[in-house]
């Protein structure tokens, strides 16, 4: 039976991070409204770093974000750097690399297993799946452990990373750590075996609509940090052009502000990587893609949680990699480097758990005297809406209840990070 | 029905790191899941009760909206607790308390400026009551649970009194001062095991001040080791910047260096 009409509201939507609402309005079988509002506060950042030493940015918008600390502060740093002329160690970049994989692992494995699997295994959160599926939370438990312990032995702790700084770093890892982390790792790759089992079982909704995917890009690695700005409608720019791809504009029901490029959205994040990436990626990782069925250029959303159970594998094999140069090259207590003039303009980009991030700082005598921040949600709210205008005809001879599933799980997919954005959902059906 | 003290989590303006923090102090005593039934937790459940004993609430207050739903929250809970710097003390949100707030709206979201509800943010305790705190950003995932268990054992929960420099000098590290670097742990509330000063950054103070600091010794130890006291006490804005303001409303403490 059709729905002429139908409102949905869901006020808040659970397990994403920060609020959101999703406001559907049908009239006589046409989609009237069809929104994602943002409802998070704003949150000022930009504004709360003019007059700050440099020196604190990437101590201060770490704090955007708890989940993507990591990247936040890599981002900062890249930020600040590129504005006072520092260039980081060979040691530097490979400690942050690593560190990041700690980071992606982290996120992802909480949002597939925590966030995402509850959705398909049918059940409200990870609690009850704790009682019915133990295994598989204790598996989930495990891996986001270590990915934790290896963000703690490189900066401190994950959330909020302390030994990170311009040009370098104030703590190292021991080799005995590096030593054992490795050999943690690779005890882990059962676990990431029986991740990407799992989620070749699993049945992630059938939905597709292409779009423009926007990922960094640089030649021999699957790049998280630094690069340049590759768009799967071709082409690429130098990160300090990325006002030209982000196109910021503010929408009303948003505190979070919109982006748009070539077309009228696009999507960043694990899915965006995969499509333009997906050279790179480690061998395995490929073959997990294979076995769960992704190929590039993949366009249904949802498999964006699929994308980032192959990021696990490639994470997790690269930080092997990387602790076995890190060993074999030994760890030096490198002082960090100093800066080469105060004042100056600078942008950095890392690929973050969900998607790009931009920091752009203007430094002047030592302070940060502007400042620009863009996140990977709130470029992908324009495209999450564009989804859900497609997908929503679609379904209006099905139950509102299974709409609204569908749309939850569709904005979980991009798993949004609001207090980003500043912060995330609520689904309302109007 | 069960017995367990049924806990809600609950978050305002805040980065969502404490509740993180949360997530991975269940993993490291899954015991306490066992103990507790938590009735409320929007980023890990979809299930939401409306019906608890404990409320945890994370992050500061920063718009006349965030009232009411903040009281509503003590109207329930027989006890509420202050999750993390933001709550406990408004954190780094406050450090926009010093610039002047129709100016921020306008830095940030230009001639919409006005779509956005804001004012200055603020400690919890500075709208409702509140019964304990866990301080940090984030919050010590050790100190979590022991809080969590004094409370199940209606037992007030205990914050050391004493400054970080004491953790500090058990840890054996080398003081920042000697290096040249400024440090807040002389003020600062003692509990997170000096892990900044462990990891080579100095502290930044996110635990709050000791009971009344002595701010006139810190300045002497910095002046003796020639460093800054205006850098040092500017340090104090990034997450104090609300005890910052009070203290100099109240005519004492140190004028700060206007950020
Ligand atoms: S106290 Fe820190 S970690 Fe906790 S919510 Fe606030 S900013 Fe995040
Ligand atoms: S490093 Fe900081 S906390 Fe440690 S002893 Fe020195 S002043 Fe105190
Ligand atoms: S050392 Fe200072 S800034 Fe670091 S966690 Fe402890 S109280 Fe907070």
């Amino acid at each position: 039976m059709a729905t002429p009409n139908l409102r949905i509201d869901v006020h808040h939507v659970t397990r994403v991070e920060g609020h959101g609402n999703i406001v559907v309005d049908v009239q006589n079988g046409q989609l009237k409204q069809c929104d994602l509002e943002i409802v998070e506060t704003p949150r000022f950042f930009e504004a709360m770093l003019r007059g700050r030493p440099y020196g604190e940015s990437s101590h201060i918008t770490s704090r955007i974000c708890g989940i993507c600390a990591v990247g936040h502060a890599t981002a900062s740093l890249r930020a600040t750097e590129n504005a006072l002329g520092v260039v980081p160690s060979e040691q530097t970049v490979l400690l942050r690399k690593l560190n990041f994989h700690g980071e992606m692992l982290d996120s992802h494995i909480l949002h597939a297993y925590m966030l995402v699997a509850p959705d398909l295994l049918g059940v409200g959160s990870v609690i009850p799946l704790a009682k019915s599926a133990p295994e598989v939370v204790l598996r989930a438990l495990r891996m986001k452990k270590l990915a934790g312990d290896l963000c703690a032995a490189l900066c401190g702790r994950h959330t909020h990373p302390i030994a990170m700084t311009v040009g370098g770093f104030t703590h190292f890892p021991s080799r005995e750590q590096l030593g054992e982390l490795r050999e943690r790792l690779i005890a882990m790759r059962p676990d990431v075996e029986a991740t990407v089992e799992l989620f070749t079982q699993l049945k992630l909704p059938a939905f597709e609509r292409d779009t423009e995917y926007v990922a960094l890009r640089a030649k021999g690695e699957y790049c998280y940090i630094d690069g340049e700005i590759a768009s799967s409608d071709g082409g690429a720019l130098p990160l300090t052009d990325y006002r030209k791809v982000t196109n910021e504009h503010l929408v009303r029901h948003s505190s979070a502000k919109r982006t748009h490029h070539m077309r009228e959205s696009y999507m960043v994040g694990a899915l965006a990587r995969f499509n333009i990436n997906f050279d790179e990626l480690h061998p395995k990782a490929k073959s997990a893609a294979a076995a769960i069925g992704l190929k590039p250029k993949v366009t249904n959303p949802y498999l964006n949680t699929a994308a980032q159970v192959v990021e696990i594998v490639h994470c997790s094999e690269d930080a092997i990699r990387l602790c076995d140069v890190l060993i074999k090259r030994g760890l030096t207590w490198e002082e960090p480097v100093k800066p080469a003039r105060l004042s100056g303009e600078g942008v950095g980009a890392c690929d973050v758990p969900r998607g790009t991030l931009f920091h752009n700082y203007v430094i002047a005598d030592g302070l940060v005297t502007g400042a620009n921040c863009i996140i990977p949600t709130g470029q992908n709210l324009s495209n999450i809406e564009g989804d859900m205008r497609a997908l929503v005809p679609t379904m209006l001879d099905r139950k509102p209840p299974e709409i609204t599933l569908a749309l939850e799980m569709l904005v979980r997919a991009y798993d949004p990070c609001i207090s980003c954005s500043t912060h995330m959902l609520n689904v309302r059906f109007e | 029905m069960s017995a367990k003290p049924k806990i809600a989590f609950y978050e305002f303006t805040s980065c969502e790191g404490c509740q993180l923090t949360v997530v991975d102090s269940l993993q490291l005593y899954p015991e306490l899941l066992e103990a507790v039934d938590i009735v409320r937790f929007r980023e890990a459940m979809s299930e939401m009760g409306d019906d608890y004993a404990i409320a945890f609430i994370e992050g500061s207050c920063s718009r006349p909206s965030d009232e009411a739903p903040i009281k509503a929250i003590r109207e329930k809970a027989a006890l509420v607790v202050a999750l993390g710097a933001c709550a406990h003390l408004g954190g780094i949100n406050t450090i926009r308390n010093r610039h002047d707030l129709g100016e921020v709206r306008r830095f940030v979201y230009g001639d919409k400026a006005e779509w956005y509800d804001t004012y200055p943010a603020r400690p919890i305790s500075a709208v409702i009551k509140v019964d304990a705190a866990i301080p940090g950003c984030p919050i010590d995932r050790h100190e979590f649970v022991r809080t969590v268990k004094r409370l199940l054992q209606g037992r007030a929960p205990e914050l050391p009194d004493h400054p970080l420099c004491v953790e500090c000098k058990l840890k054996e590290n080398v003081c920042l001062y000697l290096r040249g670097t400024t440090c807040l742990g002389p003020i600062v509330r003692a509990g997170c095991d000096a892990i900044c000063p462990t990891y080579g950054d100095s502290c930044e103070g996110c635990r709050g001040l000791v009971p009344n600091p002595n701010i006139e010794h810190l300045k002497e130890v910095l002046t003796e080791h020639g460093l800054s006291v205006d850098q040092t006490l500017a340090k104090m804005t990034q997450f104090l910047t609300y005890q910052v303001m009070e203290m100099e409303a109240a005519g004492h403490g140190d004028p700060q260096p206007a950020h």
